[in-house]
């Protein structure tokens, strides 16, 4: 360990402003880790002052308290996966399949292995145990191929040098023989009676319940009578719909640093979205106890679903336990492509009916994913699409049927929104088509139809919270429209970049129509269908230097979302304290489930909450102890109720002071971890898709403004508005940012964003950001936010997980824009130029 | 293999054994020590690694460590003193334009090298400038009014003052 550098430092995170959250100390150099001991802060030059602090707890719940890593963020100093360094490093480099679905006929090493800067080369034979696979639901993904490749990129060999260019450069000498095998690329191929099967003798729980191997999981929901219900219909609009493979495209590439240890464990840097979840999948492949995998975050450059799978986590430990030698891998962009899995493409078939009076009368929808060669997270996606699958919507009867298929395409697995966002798209288009057919403004006939509180889902479940899907919809409605032409300047001249085609000067203004759409979305809070979701907090409260500090660590992987602020308010607003301290999270420490599926602020947020409420139990019982009897105002009955922790003091109900926090605790501190779980829920009936599945709901709405150059099949989104329940907004500043950076993942796949797959070879033919393109500041428009927060009783503070639901109606919203200035009727997204022209 | 020397936020710096190869941000991040600069696609497409060459900005990952041979070279960990912020840095953490941060750095110089230009920018300035630099995680808003920030802070700051 003595020669990992690591000057930046993601570690010992210290807010001790509170209000500005932002400190002046430039952190000593530290381990990651390791926590840093800390100098006194002390205030940064010519730091802001609007942020200035209030009385009570300052800092807390509620308020925009600025991120405790944005100094090292722009500085340059916040380590990120891909910045570790060691002075005694290898680099490692993994060689990928140059097929989608071959058998591997032989695998020659030897030429690499004899390269000079060269120290290990591994494939399958070399892996030291019977545990070759691991998959997040499904142990379907082998380490390193074994004797057949199921899709493009699949890694083959790892490879460690001195260098990195020679650790690619030998790779590349390493012979691979293949015999191809045909593909798989669709349903139709996938389900034929003589296909391949990608995985043979599937012993998964899903297997005995699917209609063919090829199918990884399926969903039915089936609620009232669909046939009685469809012949009420005055209406029937029928829809095929297809959607794109997205790509996370976070900015960070997979990365990390692999130190062997003296006790033959292994230390493990990397970025990640769920420590304890790569720890369970690790270990047993490299044939060691858990507690040798020790596992510490390093900076996360994004996330967005693609790092719950693991990339190179194992890779690395294997080299690295094969070498004796740190180890560092960094995926470059190309790789990067291939090194995690993407948004399922869907193809969905809807039916949606109506009375003339525009009510809902029945919705019919069979939803297919590809999943790839994979399972990753199918199941789960294919949960959320079939529960998820009607909207924001009341309707009484429902046949819906989801599925994931395994195919050679790319694995496909977690991006924000998963299920939800495939149906949202296709749902909402037929919203649309039916309000048309009914002849209602479109907006209208959503709201005449929405989900509110107590309305009943398609399963069964009753939604116990706010939904204000109604009150979401009028509120981007009402919201003033940007003007019109906005590249008249007014002297004439034209502002070419506000224009579609902008700099490239494609047009002044002619043939240029504006549109204009709505949409609206539902999305599950939390891990669904029975799943035992915790998340574990372990706070610590002490004095130092006469004041009361606390100290907060979890394994909570920050990702960007800004948790590490989220957690040092609620300790200032549970803990009455201005310093916390948040420690960088790592597997010393229980559990904190997933940073996903919009959880963390919800479930580590209230687990922290709860540590938090236990700690104040115990320094209330060691205050009435030490003062009780000497000082009035303790309560006598052992009932703290009425007390409160406010500004470093315990304050009686009256505003009497009893004691501070620092006098209390004297040389003692008092250190609680605890498991917190949200409310249980059930999986769904596997025929009729019936059940409790879902803890909480997430509602947002869109309003999209576009102007199409419809000559060229350009289009400029002018303004996306959004409006969005968070329940309560526990940092406003970083869930507008949250709403926005989500209202711009669905623009890009709305308007560019694909990962195209050759059909002939099953080969991506776009893995770069040349040819995959997502959306630039010049792409994206204004965002105009409206915040409500209606609290959901059964969470934390009332909050309701904010990260996913503006990346559903985002797109929709775009496209229907898109429809409305073009007159066309555009069943795809994402939608591309020759799309919108007949040429 | 050969050896660079360049200067670098201010400092004469030389790196040894450099594989002919390797870019310019090969060399600041794994051989200076200084990956603030960083590396989202290393083909010149995300802004990332975004330094200035002589002043002129330019993607770190496709300038070939020997064309910076005898340049001055300033990355994000020269924007400021130790210890202090530059206004532009100091906008971005105010401004909520840090999210994961990855693309932070790049932004940062170019936004500072726009600033530098055009002091009083106008919204389509700004996304003209910045329009190289891909952020995946803030839809930009916060980042237009982080530069809109810093550039009324620069002009109401005295000239000498500044960062």
């Amino acid at each position: 360990m003595s020669g990992l550098t690591d000057p930046r430092g993601t570690s010992g995170l210290t807010d001790p402003r509170g209000t500005s959250g932002v400190t002046g100390r430039r952190p000593a150099p530290v381990i990651p880790g390791v926590r840093s001991e800390l100098g006194p802060p002390g205030p940064l030059a010519g730091l802001p002052t609007r942020f200035a602090r209030r009385a009570g707890n300052a800092g807390g719940v509620g308020e925009s308290v600025l991120r405790p890593d944005g100094v090292l963020k722009v500085t340059g100093e916040f380590a990120f996966s891909s910045d570790l360094w060691h002075e005694h490093m290898l680099w490692g480099h993994l060689l990928r399949s140059t097929v989608a679905h071959a058998e591997i006929l032989s695998v020659d090493v030897s030429e690499a292995l004899a390269t000079p800067g060269v120290h290990a080369v591994l494939t399958y034979d070399d892996l030291p145990t019977e545990v070759r696979h691991y998959g997040l639901e499904i142990q379907d993904t082998p380490v390193l191929a074994h004797g057949r490749i199921r899709h493009h990129g699949e890694p083959i060999a790892a490879v460690a040098a001195d260098h990195p260019e020679i650790a690619r450069r030998a790779a590349a000498k390493i012979k691979v023989e293949y015999r191809e095998l045909p593909l798989i690329t669709d349903e139709a191929s996938a389900t034929a009676p003589d296909a391949v099967l990608i995985h043979e003798d599937r012993t998964d729980h899903h297997a005995p319940h699917v209609p063919h191997p090829n199918v990884v999981h399926r969903q039915p929901i089936v609620r009232g009578d669909v046939e009685e219900a469809a012949a009420r219909a005055d209406f029937v609009v029928r829809g095929e719909y297809e959607f794109g493979m997205q790509d996370q495209a976070f900015l960070g590439p997979e990365s990390g640093m692999a130190v062997p240890a003296e006790d033959g464990g292994v230390d493990l840097y990397v970025a990640t979205q769920w420590l304890h979840a790569d720890l369970r999948q690790i270990a047993p492949v490299l044939g060691l106890p858990e507690d040798k995998v020790r596992m510490t975050l390093a900076g996360v450059g994004g996330a967005f679903g693609g790092r719950e799978d693991l990339s190179m986590q194992i890779h690395a430990c294997l080299l690295a336990l094969r070498t004796g030698r740190p180890v560092k891998m960094v995926f470059n962009r190309y790789e990067s492509f291939f090194g995690h899995v993407h948004r399922h493409p869907a193809r969905l078939v809807y039916e949606h009916g109506a009375t003339k009076d525009g009510k809902l009368t029945h919705v019919r929808a069979r939803i297919v994913l590809d999943g790839g060669a994979y399972a990753s997270s199918s199941p789960a996606v294919v949960g959320n699409a079939a529960s998820l699958g009607v909207g924001p919507y009341e309707v009484d009867a429902v046949e819906v049927e989801a599925l994931a298929l395994y195919t050679n395409n790319p694995p496909c697995g977690a991006m924000r929104g998963f299920g939800a966002v495939q149906a949202c798209f296709a749902y909402e288009a037929q919203m649309d088509r039916l309000a048309d057919a009914v002849g209602m403004d479109r907006v209208e006939f959503r709201q005449r139809n929405a989900m509110t509180q107590g309305s009943v889902l398609p399963t069964g479940q009753v939604v116990d919270a706010p939904a204000p899907v109604a009150e979401l919809l009028r509120r981007v409605k009402e919201l003033p429209l940007p003007e019109e032409r906005p590249w008249e300047t007014g002297t004439g001249a034209v502002d070419v970049r506000a224009l579609p085609g902008g700099l490239s000067n494609t047009s002044h203004g002619e043939g240029v129509v504006r549109g204009v759409g709505y949409a609206v979305g539902i999305k599950n809070v939390g891990f669904s269908e029975g799943f035992d979701d915790y998340s574990t907090a372990r706070v610590r409260l002490e004095a130092a230097g006469g004041e009361a500090v606390a100290s907060v660590h979890t394994a909570m992987a920050e990702v960007g979302q800004g948790g590490v602020t989220v957690h040092a308010q609620i300790a200032r607003t549970e803990l009455g304290v201005s310093q916390v301290t948040i420690h960088p999270a790592d597997t010393r420490v229980g559990s904190a489930g997933s940073t996903s599926a919009s959880r963390q602020t919800y479930v580590t947020g209230g687990a922290v909450k709860r540590a938090c409420e236990l700690v104040r139990e115990r320094v209330l019982e060691l205050g009435r102890a030490r003062f009780g009897a000497t000082r009035p105002g303790w309560p006598a009955d052992g009932s703290p109720d009425e007390l409160r922790l406010e500004g470093g003091e315990v304050v009686a109900a009256d505003g009497t002071v009893l004691a501070s926090l620092a006098e209390i605790l004297g040389d003692e501190a008092v250190e609680v971890e605890t498991e917190w779980r949200h409310r249980p829920t059930e999986p769904f009936h596997r025929h009729t898709g019936q059940g409790d599945g879902h803890v909480q709901y997430s509602f947002a709405a869109h309003r999209a403004v576009v102007d199409v150059d419809v000559e060229l099949g350009l289009v400029k989104v002018v303004e996306l508005a959004c409006a969005q329940d968070v329940g309560k907004a526990v940092n406003p500043l970083a869930v507008v940012g949250q709403i926005q950076g989500g209202s711009t993942q669905g623009l890009g796949v709305a308007l560019m964003e694909e990962i195209v797959v050759d059909r002939a070879t099953g080969l991506v033919r776009n893995p770069s950001f040349t040819d995959y393109l997502i959306p630039t500041i010049l792409d994206t428009p204004p965002m105009p936010v409206e915040v409500l927060e209606l609290a959901d009783d059964n969470a934390p503070y009332g909050l309701r997980g904010a990260g996913e639901a503006p990346t559903l109606s985002s797109t929709p919203a775009i496209l229907a824009a898109v429809r409305a200035a073009t007159g066309r009727d555009l069943r795809r997204a994402p939608v591309r130029p020759e799309h919108l022209t007949d040429g | 293999m050969m050896r660079v020397r360049l200067t670098v936020n201010g400092r004469a710096r030389e790196a040894d054994d450099v594989w002919e190869g390797e870019s310019l941000l090969y060399v600041l991040r794994e051989r200076l020590g200084l990956p603030g600069s960083k590396n989202a696609c290393e083909q010149g497409e995300c802004g990332s690694c975004t330094v200035r060459l002589d002043g002129v900005p330019v993607c770190a990952c496709l300038v070939a460590a020997g064309q910076a041979e005898g340049c001055e070279v300033v990355t994000v960990e020269g924007l400021a003193p130790e210890g202090e912020l530059s206004t532009v840095q100091r906008a971005f953490v105010d401004a909520g334009a840090v999210q994961c941060g990855f693309c932070t750095p790049g932004l940062l110089v170019a936004a500072d090298d726009l600033l530098d230009r055009n002091p009083k920018p106008a919204d389509a300035d700004i996304r003209e400038a910045l329009s190289g630099n891909l952020c995946r995680c803030t839809g930009y808003e916060k980042i237009m009014d982080a530069v809109r920030l810093a550039a009324a802070r620069r002009c109401a700051e005295p000239e000498g003052d500044r960062a």
